[in-house]
């Protein structure tokens, strides 16, 4: 459909979104592994990423490389982490939502089809707009992808995992075609088995308070990340339509401008030329709030779900432990299977520590990034805000000067 | 019904017409007297060619929630659309000069205590509207096409239909807009409190607190929103309304203008037909009969006569006055688009400056945060 240069094209976005966009904020990048998306194309039913790496580790066999993804490779790779046991202490990293331009695609083609019922003028600028939006669709969905890898890239274990590695370097297809029908019913039933048992685990109270805490916590922060987080969308999504009526309004005033060259026509000119610069600051705005908090929230909601695995995975190896003790004991009150039941029991032990232990880490850590991504969205947002502001309040004085000074 | 519309009498005449009792006065009137002051004043002065401003619509579903005594804010809003549409109305009235000198106006200034008007079903806004289009059938249904000697009134009448479109197609708009703007209300208020959810749920200090001061801040945008929605539909909505009413009253004159002429040459063809009966009767050969049926034709030809000579004249007058008219019109229109609009962008302006000191006073907080 469209072929979209990163950087090309119309900047619909402020200046600020050049360079490293990430929404949450990383403790651990250097110069051992960079990991970025420096180009994308978006074709009629998928998106490619170009995946560009940097590094100087000895693993790979160049210090400069780049491949082309497709957004199921993402989910391959995060769906890697997940099933691997090593890796169940860690929080992993929530995996990008899938690129959705049917919204945007489903408005173009109806404005395709309604292109005799309107003027040229009118079928340009709703042309413009509506390429815009998908312009900026196209940026986020790059924006979420390119978190993903930063975050794993940043990671201590995880930048290490082989899969990754490959995902970066191997320059074929991977061939991980989504997944067929008996995998999905399979996932279907291991989410179905771990809200059960989501439930179960979260009855039980933790001797150990920090995790204790950790659990009250993140259930009601999830929900409210989660409700907060639909909100703020509403919102936006009620200040495009403000922005898309002023758009009309102003175009409705330029024709009234342009049936005569009286001092009425001149003065509804003036205005019309007002409005459609004031409704591209308040479109800018709507993008900004939609990038510095919508996205913000959205990111959260999915890291805190992550976080949450995390817990669940700690309950179900202190469970498996739990039940190895009390096989451990039958065992021995029957004095049968006592080696086996001492080794599962060590194991299950050895296991839920290893746990314990990265997990109080990277809640720790998990809770140092959220501070300070929201600190720096926070001060973004208020810095934009305030730049737009000044802009509108600018060009209306300015205006107001000129329409003023005519009467 | 009763409303108690208190629209202050802008009566900045003061004592220069001796014809007002006092510089300052009110009175208390119903809506009703407003639409019977309309009725009365459109039944004479249209007659010349006068562009009578009309009032605002009845609204039966507006009217019933007050009627029943809700104190909900659409109702409160409804009250002061109208007192405001009924204010704007009568100043329209009172600054055209000649409405002015009316006596029905002044005893609807002066006046304590006015009879009931009667007969105002029609004035409701499709009565409005069917009574001017009723006109325009009228001018349309004729048979002989006016021969314009002077384009102006054809050009004129063409313009003033496609502004009427245009301000309708406008005000659609504007109308989207208030209804966007008041959604974009809700919806901040709703997230507002969201946040502050958020905010409590946080465990660090910091971060608390400055998300919620971003939930403050997010429920002063509503209250700016809330602003913004009330301006978009007082001062610019209404505007249009109003408008679009008015170049209908304009469009009406024209329609009188026409069927002055239609009169004019109503009486034109009848006279001509007395005139050839009288000539038939010259012809026919009954002279006992022809003295006194001669008198008779003649007088009745010399009446039609005078009648012809009389709608010319009203015609000529009727075309002055309207092109007079007009040309007042479009200045206090353009007048009145200019400071409205002006007030707009005024209140546009205010809010912006006091958005800037919203986001001023959190950006120290979201700094804080550690």
């Amino acid at each position: 459909m469209m072929q979209e240069g990163l950087d090309d094209g119309p900047d619909f976005l402020s200046e600020e979104d050049r360079g490293p966009r990430a929404v949450n904020v990383d403790l651990q990048t250097d110069a051992t592994l960079q990991v970025d998306i420096s180009d994308a194309l978006s074709e009629r039913d998928k998106v490619k990423f170009t995946v560009h790496t940097k590094s100087t580790l000895p693993n790979f066999k160049q210090n400069e490389f780049s491949v082309v993804r497709q957004h199921e490779e993402f989910i391959w790779l995060h769906d890697s982490f997940v099933e691997n046991e090593d890796y169940a202490g860690y929080i992993i990293p929530p995996a990008p939502p899938r690129p959705d331009f049917d919204a945007s695609r489903e408005k173009l083609q109806k404005l395709g089809e309604g292109e005799g019922s309107m003027t040229k003028e009118e079928f340009t600028k709703m042309k413009q707009e509506l390429e815009a939006e998908y312009l900026a669709i196209f940026k986020k969905t790059v924006a979420m992808h390119e978190v993903f890898l930063c975050r794993v890239a940043a990671h201590p274990v995880l930048r290490k995992d082989l899969n990754f590695h490959v995902f970066l370097e191997y320059n074929q297809d991977l061939s991980v075609r989504g997944k067929n029908k008996k995998e999905k019913l399979e996932d279907f039933f291991k989410n179905v088995v771990k809200s059960a048992d989501g439930v179960l685990v979260a009855g039980v109270k933790d001797v150990d308070d920090f995790f204790e805490h950790e659990k009250t916590f993140l259930l009601e922060y999830h929900n409210r990340v989660k409700d907060a987080s639909a909100k703020s969308d509403k919102m936006i999504r009620s200040h495009k339509s403000a922005a898309d009526d002023i758009n009309r309004i102003a175009s409705s005033l330029y024709t009234l401008g342009t049936q005569d060259s009286t001092d009425l026509c001149k003065f509804f000119l003036k205005v019309s030329e007002l409005f459609e610069k004031t409704r591209k600051i308040e479109a800018r705005v709507a993008a900004d709030e939609d990038l510095k908090l919508a996205d913000l929230l959205k990111y959260y909601l999915r890291e805190s779900q992550a976080a949450k695995d995390l817990l669940y995975r700690r309950s179900r190896a202190l469970v498996d432990y739990e039940n190895a003790n009390k096989a451990l004991d039958k065992a021995r009150a029957k004095n049968r299977d006592v080696l086996q039941a001492e080794t599962s029991q060590q194991l299950c032990c050895h296991k839920f520590e290893k746990i314990s232990e990265s997990a109080k880490q990277e809640l720790i850590d998990f809770k140092t990034r959220r501070v300070a991504a929201f600190r720096k969205n926070l001060v973004e947002l208020a810095e934009l805000e305030l730049k737009h502001a000044k802009g509108n309040l600018q060009l209306l004085q300015s205006c107001l000067g000129v329409l003023k000074g005519n009467t | 019904f009763d409303v108690d519309v208190a629209v202050t009498n802008p009566e900045k005449v003061g004592n220069s017409l001796p014809m007002f009792r006092s510089k300052t006065f009110s009175v208390r009137r119903r809506f009703s007297d407003f639409l019977g002051l309309y009725e009365k004043l459109s039944v004479k002065q249209s007659l010349h060619g006068c562009i009578v401003p009309p009032p605002p619509e009845k609204s039966v579903v507006g009217m019933t929630k007050v009627k029943v005594g809700m104190d909900d804010p659409s109702s409160v809003e409804f009250v002061e659309r109208r007192r405001a549409a009924l204010e704007r109305y009568i100043q329209r009235v009172v600054s055209h000069p000649s409405l002015l000198q009316d006596p029905d106006v002044r005893e609807f200034l002066e006046r304590d205590d006015l009879p009931r008007a009667v007969n105002t079903q029609a004035l409701s806004g499709a009565g409005f509207l069917k009574m001017i289009n009723k006109a325009s059938d009228a001018v349309n249904k004729m048979t002989i096409k006016m021969n314009e000697s002077d384009t102006w009134f054809e050009d004129k009448f063409q313009e003033v239909e496609n502004e009427e479109q245009q301000l309708r197609k406008l005000h659609a708009l504007v109308d989207s807009l208030v209804n966007h703007r008041k959604e974009l209300c809700g919806n901040t208020a709703v997230f507002a409190k969201s946040m502050a959810m958020l905010g409590n749920s946080e465990d660090n200090t910091a971060l608390s607190r400055a998300l919620s001061q971003l939930a403050e801040v997010e429920d002063k945008m509503e209250q700016l929103h809330q602003e913004q929605a009330a301006s978009d539909f007082f001062i610019f909505a209404e505007l249009l309304a109003d408008y679009i009413r008015l170049l209908g009253a304009v469009r009406g004159c024209f329609d009188q203008r026409m069927r002055a002429w239609q009169r004019w040459q109503e009486a034109q063809s009848t006279l001509q037909k007395k005139r050839e009966a009288e000539a038939k009767l010259l012809w026919a050969n009954k002279p006992e009969k022809l003295q006194q049926a001669k008198e008779e034709i003649t007088e009745v030809t010399k009446a039609w006569e005078a009648r012809v000579t009389q709608y010319e004249r009203d015609f000529d007058r009727i075309g002055m006055t309207v092109r007079k008219e007009v040309l007042r019109f479009e200045k206090e229109k353009a007048k009145d688009f200019k400071s409205q609009i002006i007030k707009y962008l005024e209140a546009m302006l205010q809010s912006q400056q006091r958005l800037i000191k919203f986001w001023e006073a959190f950006l120290p907080e979201a700094k804080a945060i550690a």
